[in-house]
């Protein structure tokens, strides 16, 4: 039984270059997070109204803690919900 | 004389003219106590996230202000005294804000366009 690294493939397995993440507030220079607008906000919201985490969003630091809380407000305002089985 | 944001939620049955009335009042207290209002944005009737004191619609108002710190004792007073009111916020807007919000009043495109298919 061949074992998987004596398969050799006729043309070479090109990995997929996953694309490098970058903080998108730093990059368009965006300064203020704004808590009313709900729609941009769920970008960063999973299927249950959670908030992803930095490794998914690819946020700095600043950016994701101004992220949480614009999001932490949005909810206290009824704008998100706090938890939800279908956001999208 | 810092800048603030007020949203307040008020209740769905809330008349026109209460809602009128009510925004008056509250803008009436900012002058008064030496504040000036900005600019005052109602939204009307929005459904909510999740059910807030049992309703699922209420009525959203955002006004942006400027203040002496102290007074916004005075305002929280006034509006938890309020029972049409359901929820308020007061928060302090920095100087990025004041200029998102100018430019989101002005019609001028903020930066946050390019982020959104990021």
């Amino acid at each position: 039984m061949a074992k998987a690294n004596e398969i050799k493939y006729l043309t070479a397995i090109k990995q997929e270059k996953r694309a490098k993440k970058f903080c998108r507030f730093k990059k368009y220079g965006i300064k203020y997070i704004d808590y009313k607008d709900a729609e941009f906000l769920k970008k960063f919201l999973n299927e249950q109204g959670k908030l992803f985490p930095r490794r998914l969003t690819g946020n700095s630091l600043k950016f994701q803690r101004k992220v949480s809380e614009a999001v932490k407000k949005a909810r206290q305002m009824g704008l998100l919900p706090y938890v939800t089985d279908l956001l999208k | 004389m810092n800048n603030y944001e007020l949203m307040v939620i008020f209740t769905p049955v809330l008349s026109e003219e209460d809602f009128k009335a009510s925004q008056k009042k509250f803008l009436d207290l900012i002058t008064d106590n030496g504040g000036e209002v900005v600019s005052t944005n109602p939204w009307g009737l929005k459904s909510l996230a999740y059910p807030i004191q049992k309703k699922t619609t209420a009525i959203y108002w955002v006004a942006e202000f400027k203040g002496q710190p102290d007074f916004n004792e005075k305002l929280k007073i006034q509006l938890l005294r309020d029972e049409q009111v359901l929820r308020h916020m007061i928060t302090k807007l920095d100087k990025y804000a004041v200029e998102y919000n100018q430019r989101k009043r002005s019609g001028v495109p903020t930066g946050n366009e390019k982020a959104v298919e990021a």
